[in-house]
């Protein structure tokens, strides 16, 4: 924003596009009932909502890293035909519709699916679970980690990894002292990324997991609910899902480059 | 198709321009100023299409069916006219109806919805009741757990999937275990009756409560089981014309073939009762 070098005229649907956004959240906060905020989001729903919101998107987060990792790590070491489909495959997820994935989920995981069987005489029941909950977040939110880590991963390049291996690293020393720490920005905006997916899952989660209380009703649902019976409590709660995304925002501002890192 | 698009590129791009304007002027009337530039297109690309008249009918989901068969009969007895739906859930019909969506009928699937758009004076005249549902257990064909009656559900085990209290299917199903002097712990509050007929039908769920006329329009995957506590909860359907219509006449003879004989026939193959 220091010196003016770009046409002038740009200007005018660059103001609209920023008000685009800024225009609905801005009404938001002026339609919110200040006055019965604190009551609206304390309410015992909504705090049930916001924890299980918080539990489901930091276990999902973890699942997340533990296989995205893996996988990016995987995309960005390997080329060819094979690599490119399974990164299509890998990142179908980040363009679905949400709700097609709850659905996909379903044919899997259900219980008329094709694993439900197996997973019925295992003794595991996912459908209305908590545990439903946590695998459309993961389902959803691994391709903003695997995509922002192996961005990171094909910059920092394989030449420090060949000196450590030259001087006796095993491979897996070289992957944890030296592969993560080179990547270390892109893989922590691609957690915020993914967590921030996470938090804001809705489609997968109504479509495979259900609403209940306490079990499946996370903060997005709550919101779609109250719509019906009480909209004040849904715009004072869509305030609490805007804090913490400009929060989760903040995060990834506050690493200056970890963004670009991701996308470059 | 094009037309189409053009149309809502030409919506879009006056709803943006009032947010220019907005800015401008920076006052707080957003929505007068987004919300008539966008009426006044819909408005131009009416009359500037044909003399043909459209008229828009605001329906409860349930009533999707029937409506759109008397829909096409409505539109054969009166040449150059085009009957448009929005089907939904009541209370966001009412919702749309307030925030300023033209049409010119209301059906809701139960008076205390109704009642809230009389209250806003959105009504011209007073509702009529048309129809009346009322639940049924909706089990998958096979009938896995074996249910039999409303007391089944509370059986531990079987998996029931109710609608929310805050929507009036749910509504009903709290008044119905109320009087039945039972209380079904579900394993998900579903958001709309259609999604619970869902659950049930993809066998993800035992059993639900939805209303006869879903379990009348899903066809064999599932099947419905009559219980006499239904009878406490009992949804009438009021039908209104709509103050905002633009077109009063037209109005009062889509209710009135709603509420007719030719009308009520279709509504009872559907499932409906008489109110």
């Amino acid at each position: 924003m220091t010196r003016a070098n770009f046409p002038r005229w740009l200007l005018v649907p660059a103001v609209l596009g920023a008000l685009l956004v800024a225009v609905p959240i801005g009404a938001m906060a002026l339609t919110v009932d200040w006055a019965n905020f604190g009551a609206l989001i304390t309410s015992e729903a909504s705090r049930a909502a916001l924890w299980l919101s918080l539990r489901t998107a930091a276990a999902s987060t973890v699942f997340c890293l533990l296989l995205g990792i893996p996988l990016a790590l995987v995309l960005a070491r390997t080329s060819g035909t094979a690599a490119t489909l399974l990164r299509s495959l890998v990142l179908l997820p980040l363009v679905l519709p949400p709700v097609v994935g709850g659905i996909a989920l379903l044919q899997a995981f259900g219980r008329r699916g094709i694993l439900g069987h197996t997973l019925d005489v295992l003794g595991l029941e996912i459908a209305f679970s908590t545990t439903a909950v946590v695998i459309a977040q993961t389902f959803v939110a691994m391709p903003f980690l695997v995509l922002s880590l192996e961005g990171a991963l094909r910059a920092a390049g394989t030449r420090y990894e060949d000196v450590a291996a030259t001087l006796g690293a095993g491979p897996t020393t070289v992957f944890t002292r030296v592969t993560l720490p080179l990547a270390l920005p892109g893989l922590v905006s691609g957690t915020i990324l993914a967590f921030a997916r996470c938090l804001g899952e809705f489609g997968a989660t109504i479509t495979f997991a259900g609403s209940l209380q306490g079990t499946t009703r996370t903060l997005p649902l709550e919101i779609y609910l109250q719509r019906e019976g009480d909209p004040r409590a849904a715009v004072a709660l869509s305030l609490v899902l805007v804090a913490v995304a400009v929060l989760v925002i903040g995060f990834t501002r506050a690493r200056p480059g970890s963004l670009s890192a991701g996308t470059s | 198709m094009k037309t189409q698009t053009i149309r809502y590129a030409v919506r879009s791009s006056i709803a943006l321009t009032g947010l220019l304007a907005l800015a401008a002027c920076g006052g707080s009337d957003s929505g007068d100023a987004t919300g008539s530039g966008a009426n006044s297109t819909a408005t131009q690309s009416n009359s500037s299409s044909a003399p043909a008249r459209t008229l828009t009918v605001f329906a409860a989901a349930s009533l999707q069916k029937p409506f759109e068969e008397i829909g096409d009969a409505f539109e054969k007895a009166h040449p150059g006219v085009t009957v448009k739906f929005s089907f939904g859930g009541s209370s966001g019909l009412v919702a749309q109806l307030q925030e300023g969506a033209p049409a010119h009928v209301l059906a809701t699937a139960n008076e205390a919805t109704m009642d809230k758009a009389v209250a806003d004076s959105l009504i011209s005249g007073t509702p009529t009741p048309f129809v009346s549902n009322t639940l049924q257990i909706v089990v998958p064909q096979d009938n896995p757990a074996g249910i039999t009656g409303l007391a089944d559900l509370t059986k531990s085990g079987t998996k029931v999937v109710l609608c929310a209290p805050a929507v009036p299917c749910g509504a009903a199903s709290t008044s119905v275990e109320k009087s039945a002097g039972i209380d079904i712990k579900p394993v998900s509050e579903e958001q709309s009756v259609t999604d619970v007929l869902g659950k049930v039908r993809s066998g993800e769920a035992d059993a639900g409560l939805v209303y006869v006329t879903d379990v009348a329009g899903a066809g064999t995957e599932v099947k419905g089981i009559d219980f006499p506590e239904a009878k406490s909860a009992i949804n009438i359907y009021p039908i209104a014309a709509l103050k905002s219509a633009t077109d009063a006449a037209l109005a009062t003879e889509f209710v009135s073939a709603i509420t007719g004989a030719d009308g009520q026939a279709v509504l009872r193959e559907a499932g409906f009762a008489a109110p």
